[in-house]
């Protein structure tokens, strides 16, 4: 089984730095995987390193260092499909010559998010970017696991509403 | 449930069942007149809402295509969607918030009290608030609207506590949780308010008056109402003498269908009815029907709207209870030296995760957008609603390709910000920037606004035939028995939102069509 890191850490770089943002393992061939194990994603037509880029992508679009990878990745693992792999390469190559014009290896291997920010700002407009974004806007935040994470409650109808459950309860005003 | 044969022309057909054509279809039906409801979208009530704001979305909004052109950003940011409207028996009632206002005197006489304005296309309702009163009177009595009649109002939620706060310290008075069509006690066998927060998603309570569970069934409950859902009407019919007859419609399974018409009122939003009468066009009326005045479609409005989002350093959870029940009236004053004419209301707005995520800043992404939203739980929001100016070229115009599910010409609808609406928005956005850093906010956020919720003015109200399409009764100027019944109908659009004054014209034309069939006229 082959192991990429993705920045060129080591694998017990990778593990030490935990659920830190871009710490996911590519695991073997079909496979990427978050280095503790929580979660893991199979890809079916695009490759692994696809995918992590894709991943990381989204990070850097809608960067919320308190929500999980697992919940990007269910964001984009929508692009594993027969009818979008080839606008997902086309893109992909797009971003790792932008990355290599500004002096990086590729997308992935810039380390600071404000590098691959500059990036990303380079092919905003284009219509990969773009894709992903809108696509993350619904892929993302309209996951009920996420809400949770930013105090949000969802429906409250089944629990009669908050008429005694605190619509009036703010204490600091 | 009555059921009427498509050759009975006897009957009226009204086109759309929201706060227009619901409205009227009850009141008409209360009469005792014989009523065909067309409705595009299906039947939903309160056990079949959804209180999650995209599934609702997907289950109530109207989603027919359409193109957009123009300097609005809603151009840019959503131009498949320039407006949010429900496709569903009670049409956008089902989605919308139950904040409802009385036009204020001077308002329905625009251009007399402000002036011509450059640029825009500024007229005097032929109406006024002193012939309004009784119907207003009449419609907040139907709505249940509190602070109105004997209702008390609604309890302040936290979304509101901090706007009055602000709002108070910034020295303005006129405060309260709003005159909302939402029962603060039981009223008209429909509950309290539960502070749910879904109010957007359909009340689930039936707490907020919908035409869907309170006027249809009521009309239908006469034995004189026939309401035929997910039928969407494709064209007007007329005779050589001008007179509408009938109209074609797509029934729920596709198939075209001819319902005769004694009275033809059309109520589908002020997209759509427009829309209907240009693709009504026929070789006695090439540019549409009613349109004599070439002001079918034109002076499209949506009031001057944005938002206000503020992040505070401790939780706000603006998303518990009503979602609306709030409101600041100092600025819905016409004082010019602000640099603009009419004026503005700020409302309380909360949004939820999801939708947040979408609105707050289209297009925005990276950290400055994101920690926005980390801060969620600490937000406050407010809504802006203020009067814009009509212009003859925001207008609704056919797709000279695009064609929708039926074949149909589908609606472009063009908008153009005035300098007024501008001065308007940038002032409500510093006072309501103002409000929140009153209490502390640490970042607020002048959100653009949302495709449009409120909108006006396409087959507008005039005194005089050349300078509209219909007359003080909603009747149209060329053809005595079509009638416009919606928001599509007003003259200008004040600062208030629209509802209560377009169930306050509904139930007024209905008096008028019974009582003009009785003498034989119409
Ligand atoms: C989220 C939201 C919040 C809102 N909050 C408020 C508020 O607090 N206060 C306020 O005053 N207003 C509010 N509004 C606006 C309010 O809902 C509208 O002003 C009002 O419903 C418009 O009434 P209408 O009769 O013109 O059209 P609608 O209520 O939209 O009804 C039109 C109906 O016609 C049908 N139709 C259209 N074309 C056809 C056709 N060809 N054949 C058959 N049927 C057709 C549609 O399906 C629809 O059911 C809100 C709107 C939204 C979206
Ligand atoms: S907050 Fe009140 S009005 Fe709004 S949906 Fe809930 S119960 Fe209905």
């Amino acid at each position: 089984m082959t192991k990429h890191d993705l920045r060129g850490l080591t694998r017990r770089q990778l593990l030490s730095r935990g659920m830190a943002a871009g710490t996911l393992a590519i695991t073997g061939a079909g496979f990427i995987a978050a280095p503790n194990a929580a979660w893991a994603l199979e890809v079916a037509v695009i490759s692994p390193e696809q995918m992590a880029t894709l991943l990381q992508m989204a990070r850097d679009i809608y960067p919320h260092d308190k929500v999980p990878d697992q919940y990007y990745a269910v964001a984009v693992k929508g692009y594993d499909a027969e009818d979008r792999k080839d606008m997902v390469a086309a893109g992909i190559a797009e971003l790792d010559s932008a990355a290599k014009a500004m002096g990086h290896a590729s997308y992935l291997a810039a380390g600071w998010e404000e590098d691959r920010v500059k990036v990303l700002q380079s092919i905003e407009t284009g219509p990969f970017f773009q894709t992903v974004r809108s696509g993350l806007v619904t892929g993302l935040y309209n996951q009920k696991e996420v809400w949770p994470i930013f105090g949000y409650q969802g429906e409250s109808f089944s629990q009669g509403g908050y008429i005694e459950r605190g619509f009036n309860d703010i204490y600091w005003l | 449930m009555a059921t009427f044969d498509l050759n009975d022309d006897s009957v009226v057909v009204i086109i759309g069942t929201g706060a227009g054509g619901g409205v009227l279809a009850n009141e008409l039906a209360q009469k005792g007149v014989k009523v065909v409801a067309l409705e595009a979208g299906g039947r939903y009530l309160p056990e079949d809402y959804i209180n999650d704001e995209w599934e609702s979305f997907g289950q109530l909004a109207w989603l027919d295509a359409r193109t957009t052109s123009g300097d609005w950003r809603v151009a840019k940011d959503f131009s498949g969607l320039p407006a949010w409207i429900v496709k569903a028996v009670g049409g956008t009632t089902t989605h919308w918030a139950g904040a409802s206002l009385r036009f204020q005197d001077h308002e329905w006489k625009a251009l007399s009290n402000y002036g011509a304005v450059e640029g825009a296309n500024l007229l005097d309702w032929p109406i006024d608030g002193a012939e309004m009163a009784p119907w207003y009177e009449k419609a907040e009595t139907k709505l249940g609207v509190t602070r109105t009649g004997d209702r008390a109002g609604l309890p302040g939620n936290n979304n509101y506590l901090v706007f009055e706060k602000g709002a108070k310290a910034l020295g303005y008075t006129e405060v309260h949780t709003g005159r909302m069509a939402i029962n603060s006690a039981d009223y008209d066998g429909r509950l309290a308010c539960q502070q749910t927060g879904f109010c957007f998603q359909g009340c689930k309570w039936g707490a907020k008056w919908s035409a869907a569970y309170t006027d249809i069934p009521a009309g239908e409950a006469t034995g004189n109402l026939e309401v035929r859902d997910r039928s969407h009407v494709a064209k007007i019919l007329h005779d050589e003498s001008g007179k509408v007859t009938a109209v074609e419609y797509f029934d729920k399974d596709g198939v075209k269908q001819t319902q005769k018409a004694r009275i033809v009122c059309v109520a589908g939003n002020t997209i759509e009815s427009p829309r209907l009468l240009l693709n009504s066009a026929s070789e006695m009326f090439p540019n549409g029907l009613a349109n004599s005045s070439d002001q079918v479609g034109r002076n499209y409005m949506r009031h001057v709207t944005g938002s206000v989002y503020a992040v505070f350093d401790k939780p706000v959870k603006m998303w518990r209870g009503t979602t609306m029940a709030g409101i600041m009236q100092d600025e819905a004053i016409h004082k010019p030296d602000r640099g603009f004419v009419g004026g503005y209301e700020l409302e309380t707005l909360a949004l939820g995760l999801p939708f947040m995520a979408a609105f707050l800043n289209p297009g925005g992404w990276g950290r400055s957008f994101t920690t926005a939203l980390d801060s969620y739980e600490n937000m406050a929001g407010m809504w802006i609603v203020g009067e814009d100016m009509p212009q003859t070229t925001n207008r609704i115009t056919l797709h000279p390709e695009q064609k929708d599910q039926f074949g149909l010409a589908i609606p472009n609808v063009h908008f153009d910000d005035h300098p007024n609406d501008i001065a308007m928005r940038n002032h409500a956005y510093q006072q309501g920037i103002a409000m929140y850093e009153a209490v502390g906010a640490t970042r607020a956020f002048p959100t653009p606004p949302y495709p449009s919720t409120h909108n006006l003015g396409t087959n507008r109200m005039s005194e005089r035939p050349e300078d509209g399409v219909c007359n003080k009764w909603g009747q149209t100027h060329d053809i005595a028995n079509l009638f416009i019944s919606d928001g599509s109908q007003f003259t200008t659009g004040a600062a208030e939102n629209p509802t209560l004054t377009i169930v306050a014209l509904a139930i007024r034309q209905a008096d008028h069509i019974a009582k003009e069939m009785a003498a034989g006229t119409i």
